[in-house]
């Protein structure tokens, strides 16, 4: 349990660390990239918790699809250090009074008793051939079916709502049409003429 | 003998252990890269009807290892205005994912490194991090061309990794398991078995967005040289750049490799009859990792590069449309036709 307890403390150690720096460092991508190891190292915590199928999940959706698509556009910023600390001072008293109640909501509910020092016992470990997936996947499509429908549908709603708000018709910019491009025959575009033989003059 | 052996293993710490089944796995896979580097110049060269390296060694196979040597004695630069830090680490982080991912790589029946619950999940997160080293170049470099070619390339490959998850989702249907090794074993009984049979579609998608996710022509606008140099990588040199080289090949075997497991039956003899079942596992699970791999190169000799618009509407309008469409068929014939056990 020693070497588990190495783990633990390696990766929370990283996952703290970095999660700090993604709010203190002033570069916006090197912030972007410290989210990403903090995701990951979040996600090898889940791994030692033997909830192998969350955790791969948020390599895979965050980490490989959401975090690329973050830096995609914040990489195309023109960024100007100078500028983003000139306004330092006035935004300070905004923030101080934000981050104040924010700490006091927080020990607000630590404080309830609701998060009391009950520990919970660690989840009992499975056989080697327990499968995360399938029991996950049999409490989802079973016993939550309605509610997991109902989230999907809503994703669904929130796609389509967010492409068309987005949907700009330009009737200026010119597209391609393949549909019509691969439809092209020769005899369209080409139309062969035959013309007579013109001798050259000799001089 | 034997037994000493085992006894011999059994008495090395767990960490050591460990440590030798990771170098049998990356130290062979190295040696293939490089060789594959020179498979590639030399079945190029001969469909140009050329001759390729045959300077170096007998018939030039020593010239993998000549290309090594001389790219580790090269300068590497870091250009002057680049993020120093994310300029050095870029290549890591690009070959990183390609060799961590043959963790769960089954090679026979019992040689697997991890033989893990969830592998088909793990082998999509593992690749869908290799972006992230062509992205933090491009930007690390500080460099139009490399940026362009990082933008490029994070396009498509978010792209083309939606179709290939999907594909994938219709082999774990077929299959009834996220476990590699158990996707070969639902595919065992003979090339009739064997899902790109069924899964025809979802095969040819696979194979097409692997070698979009690799950035190989025709698929190679990340570093399209006609147009941005060489895209991502420009600003390398030396070490850097080779280590640029050994992640693409890598991740060429690595989708070779789930291809062959996928869609091809793995360690699996086409025909479970004499003559075939004499040769082992894991001679015809190479063997069919190479056909496939050949494939890319026959690929880059035959194609010329896709348009962009194309690549993206191949992409988001053709691919994810067939393997949704794919996946309910499958659906429906596994449960309300008579040819259903053939979809699993």
């Amino acid at each position: 349990m020693a070497f588990l307890q190495i783990v633990f403390y390696v990766f929370s150690t990283v996952l703290v660390v970095s999660s700090t720096l993604v709010v203190t460092v002033r570069n916006p991508v090197r912030a972007a990239l410290f989210l990403v190891l903090a995701f990951f190292s979040a996600a090898c915590l889940w791994l030692t918790l033997e909830a192998e199928f969350l955790a791969i999940t948020l390599v895979l959706v965050y980490v490989g699809a959401v975090m690329v698509l973050f830096l995609f556009v914040i990489m195309m910023l023109d960024i100007d250090i100078a500028q983003m600390r000139a306004g330092f001072a006035n935004y300070l008293p905004l923030g101080l009074i934000v981050a104040i109640i924010m700490a006091g909501e927080l020990a607000l509910v630590m404080l309830s008793g609701e998060f009391g020092d009950v520990e919970l016992p660690r989840p009992s470990g499975h056989g080697a051939d327990y499968s995360n997936t399938a029991a996950l996947g049999k409490l989802v499509y079973t016993d939550y079916v309605y509610t997991f429908e109902l989230a999907a549908v809503i994703l669904l709603v929130a796609i389509i709502a967010a492409i068309s708000l987005t949907l700009r018709r330009r009737p200026e910019t010119r597209y391609q049409a393949p549909e019509e491009q691969v439809k092209v025959r020769k005899e369209d575009r080409i139309r062969i003429v035959k013309l007579p033989p013109r001798p050259e003059r000799r001089s | 003998m034997t037994e000493t052996l085992i006894t011999l293993w059994s008495g090395l710490p767990l960490f050591l252990q460990l440590g030798l089944k990771i170098g049998a796995i990356i130290l062979p896979l190295l040696g293939m890269v490089a060789y594959y580097t020179l498979a590639e110049r030399k079945v190029i060269a001969y469909m140009h009807v050329r001759v390729g390296p045959n300077r170096v060694g007998p018939k030039g196979l020593l010239q993998p290892i000549a290309d090594a040597v001389k790219l580790m004695f090269k300068e590497m630069i870091i250009p002057t205005n680049a993020d120093r830090y994310l300029f050095l680490i870029a290549p890591v982080l690009a070959l990183a994912p390609a060799l961590g991912a043959w963790a769960v790589v089954p090679f026979t029946d019992t040689l697997v490194l991890a033989n893990i619950d969830a592998s088909l999940l793990y082998v999509l997160a593992l690749t869908s991090m290799g972006v992230y080293g062509v992205v933090i170049a491009g930007w690390a470099s500080n460099s139009k061309y490399a940026f362009l070619g990082a933008m490029r390339s994070a396009a498509q490959i978010v792209a083309y990794e939606i179709a290939m998850g999907f594909a994938l989702v219709g082999v774990l249907m077929a299959a009834g398991s996220l476990n590699l090794r158990e996707i070969v074993v639902a595919q065992s009984g003979g090339i009739h078995e064997w899902f790109f049979l069924p899964l025809f579609p979802l095969f040819l998608v696979y194979l097409i967005s692997g070698v979009a996710e690799t950035n190989r022509s025709p698929f190679d606008v990340a570093e399209g040289e006609s147009e941005i140099v060489a895209g991502f990588h420009v600003d390398y040199s030396g070490m850097g750049f080779a280590v640029f080289f050994l992640a693409e090949y890598a991740n060429m075997i690595l989708i070779s490799a789930l291809t062959v497991i996928m869609f091809l039956g793995g360690w699996h003899a086409p025909f479970e009859i004499a003559p075939f079942t004499w040769i082992p596992g894991i001679f015809w699970f190479f063997g069919k990792l190479a056909a496939v791999a050949f494939l890319f190169l026959w690929f880059r000799a035959t194609f010329p590069r896709y348009r962009y618009d194309q690549i993206m509407r191949l992409g988001w309008k053709v691919f994810i449309p067939v393997t949704l469409a794919w996946i309910t068929v499958i659906g429906v014939a596994k449960f309300f036709t008579p040819i259903g056990h053939w979809f699993g």
